[in-house]
């Protein structure tokens, strides 16, 4: 983390970490464009369909002219909606999870993040004022759809919240270090840590497609019940950041998902960025595929399975962590 | 003693929620008002009649055979059972004599049709359940029957294809080896969706003990098909009370054990694969010949009142016609399958939540063209 004491902030440093945001920004932008048109393509290609191939070299910009549809329609406040909550909601949702980039070690040298001490915790407290975005979202459009949607988020992304974090301390145990890099470095010195951390892994990956509001966990935006949950009332540049919120931290999630149990950047022969750039890739595939073939699951249930099941095992997992870290 | 704040219950509100007529769920345009208490319903209530264009009443106005071609638009993905339950009402109410030949192609393509929409059904069921990849498996299968029904008939969707005493067309050369070559694809399918589908716990979890109805409400709300089956109660009319030439052939009819979602989705399944074995003894059965009986040029059933049922891809599905001797009917009245089952619907809501809701609506398996008429 940057150390104030010893390096008071200057002019120079400052540009340096506008610049590493703004490279960062425009990094994610293009992860978030791809993923979206990896998204199109792998989904059609289980489904026996072609995908987007039409925009550009095999559908390349579709999703580029997508956004600019976007950009370009009207934007529309409903006149009921409650306007300031309404406008701030999908920025709410937006900057937590962009912010939680700068936190995950992408290479062994953080170019253009920052070493925190404090990188898991970090992570999982930023994460958390994402929910508020959506609530306030489907409060302020004044819709009942958006505001059921809105609701089954805050519940559902609260009740998956604390699993999740279950999951990553039993990490943190084994490391030893709540900083990213340290769990990376930790890993590349011994076995990347899904062999040993099993069952921390299985509720790590439940838990963050919940997390995500993924399929079969989907419920906030259950089309076929909801029309399309907390953002039915947005249009325009507003639902492009909702949307962009959710592929953002789904490539967030995907570089925790590297860090903690894949080893981050840490790999043979291949330089640090392209193995951290496989592993992510390999999370959003498994993420896709997973949209592909689940139905939905029941509200009532979504949460028995969080609170009865997921919960205790990773609680289990936690203690027998410990108890090993205690007696090896 | 006064309550303070913190002591007094939550004071919660009912919400009123229109599910419809433009909602993506409903299959067509069905409206649907329940009044909700968080996800709780309490009561529902279905609006119907978007879709109605009056066919009974226009039906007053056409000969017999220029009826046909308004029952492919009831319940249209099955029109030609459509076809075929008003020409064999016409046919009983004549005495009409049908070619052999034309009977055995009415049953492979009405079996072929019931198949084609059970996997509508299971595709459809799927998406509602927030699968979305079985909706478009299913729709490769359905494509090769609606290429065979367009090489028969030149019609994709309404068919047109089943006249009073007989069938419209003979098979082209080589249609019959082409539906032959369909059956063990289609096994090989239906196999597939049994392991796709069957065998997810999040599935299982969304339908088992949802929608429950026993038989004793199932008969008094008049009930058929496979709505009816499902709750142990085994009747088929093909069985039960045979037309055409169905007592000819050999097959099951599949009941399930306790009437709620799971057996209603499964028995698709199962039916899909004993329609298969009609097709099969039909396609070794049929004989050559002509394929349209000897019928008048204008048709005039005898005065009086007619009523004949067949079963139906969603239930009974029968044409009451009334006549007065003429050349048109006096009175058509279509006992409407989906209308019916649709009946029980809000009492099976009620208490229900909104996920609910949409595994039961989608299994009761209605079709809003053959609603609203």
């Amino acid at each position: 983390m940057w150390n104030w004491a010893t390096h008071p902030i200057s002019g120079l440093s400052f540009l340096g970490m506008v610049i590493g945001a703004v490279v960062i920004l425009l990094l994610t932008l293009l992860v978030v464009m791809y993923s979206i048109y990896w998204q199109r393509k792998l989904i059609g290609w289980i489904q026996l369909r072609i995908g987007p191939n039409r925009v550009g070299p095999f559908g390349l910009f579709q999703t580029a002219a997508d956004v600019l549809k976007l950009l370009i329609k009207e934007d529309v406040i409903p006149s009921k909606a409650d306007r300031v909550l309404f406008l701030i909601a999908p920025i709410l949702a937006f900057v937590p999870a962009f912010t939680v980039l700068a936190v995950i070690p992408m290479s062994q040298h953080h170019v253009f993040t920052a070493n925190v001490s404090i990188g898991a915790l970090f992570y999982l407290a930023l994460s958390a004022i994402t929910i508020h975005g959506v609530m306030l979202g489907g409060w302020a459009s004044n819709n009942k759809y958006a505001l059921i949607g809105g609701m089954r988020s805050a519940a559902q992304m609260l009740s998956y919240e604390i699993p999740l974090g279950m999951s990553v301390v039993g990490v943190v145990l084994m490391a030893g270090s709540i900083n990213l890099n340290d769990i990376v470095i930790a890993q590349s010195r011994s076995i990347w840590y899904f062999i040993p951390q099993i069952l921390g892994f299985i509720v790590f990956m439940i838990a963050s497609t919940a997390e995500l509001n993924r399929t079969p966990f989907d419920l906030p935006e259950a089309e076929s019940e909801l029309v399309a949950g907390y953002h039915t009332e947005y249009t325009g540049f507003r639902f492009a950041f909702f949307m962009l919120t959710e592929y953002v931290y789904l490539f967030a999630m995907a570089g925790l998902f590297a860090t903690l149990f894949l080893g981050g950047w840490s790999g043979p022969f291949l330089p640090g960025w392209l193995w951290f750039a496989l592993k992510v890739f390999l999370y959003i595939s498994i993420q896709f595929w997973i949209q592909a073939t689940m139905p939905r699951m029941r509200v009532d249930q979504l949460m028995t399975f969080s609170w009865k099941v997921l919960l205790p095992l990773a609680l289990f997992n936690l203690v027998i962590t410990a108890v090993l870290k205690a007696v090896v | 003693m006064a309550l303070t704040d913190q002591q007094q219950p939550i004071r919660t509100e009912e919400m009123l929620l229109n599910v419809g007529p433009q909602h993506p769920s409903t299959h067509g345009v069905f409206r649907l008002v329940v009044k909700i208490s968080g996800e709780t319903v309490l009561d529902a209530e279905p609006v119907i009649g978007y879709l109605h264009r009056g066919t009974e009443k226009l039906a007053e106005d056409l000969q017999y055979n220029q009826i046909i071609p308004y029952t492919d638009r009831l319940d249209y993905l099955a029109s030609m059972l459509n076809n075929y339950a008003l020409c064999h009402t016409v046919e009983e109410a004549l005495g009409l004599e049908v070619p052999e030949r034309a009977e055995y192609l009415r049953v492979i393509v009405m079996e072929l049709q019931r198949i084609a929409s059970h996997l509508l059904f299971i595709g459809t069921y799927l998406l509602d359940l927030g699968a979305m990849s079985p909706f478009l498996y299913v729709f490769q299968e359905r494509e090769r029957i609606v290429q065979l029904f367009n090489e028969i008939c030149g019609a994709r969707l309404t068919y047109n294809y089943v006249r009073v005493g007989g069938v419209k067309y003979d098979a082209p050369p080589g249609w019959l080896d082409k539906v032959r070559a369909f059956i063990p694809f289609m096994y090989e399918r239906i196999q597939m969706y049994d392991d796709l589908i069957t065998g997810n716990e999040i599935f299982l979890r969304r339908v088992r003990g949802i929608g429950v109805f026993d038989t004793e409400t199932a008969l008094a709300f008049g009930m058929s098909g496979i709505n009816l089956r499902s709750t142990g109660f085994r009747w088929d009319l093909r069985k039960n009370r045979p037309y055409s030439i169905y007592d000819r052939f050999e097959f099951d009819v599949p009941v399930g054990e306790h009437g709620d979602c799971y057996d209603r989705y499964y028995l698709h399944l199962l039916e899909m694969k004993q329609s298969l074995r009609i097709v099969e003894q039909a396609l070794d059965g049929i004989p050559d010949g002509p394929t349209l009986g000897k019928v008048p040029k204008i048709i005039r059933v005898p005065a009086g009142e007619y009523y004949s049922g067949i079963e139906g891809a969603r239930g009974e599905l029968g044409f009451y016609i009334v006549s007065d001797g003429k050349d048109k009917p006096y009175r058509l009245k279509i006992r409407k399958p989906s209308f019916v089952n649709l009946q029980l619907l809000p009492d099976l809501l009620r208490g229900r939540n909104m996920a609910d809701l949409i595994a039961i609506l989608g299994a009761v398996d209605i079709v809003l063209g053959e609603v609203d008429a």
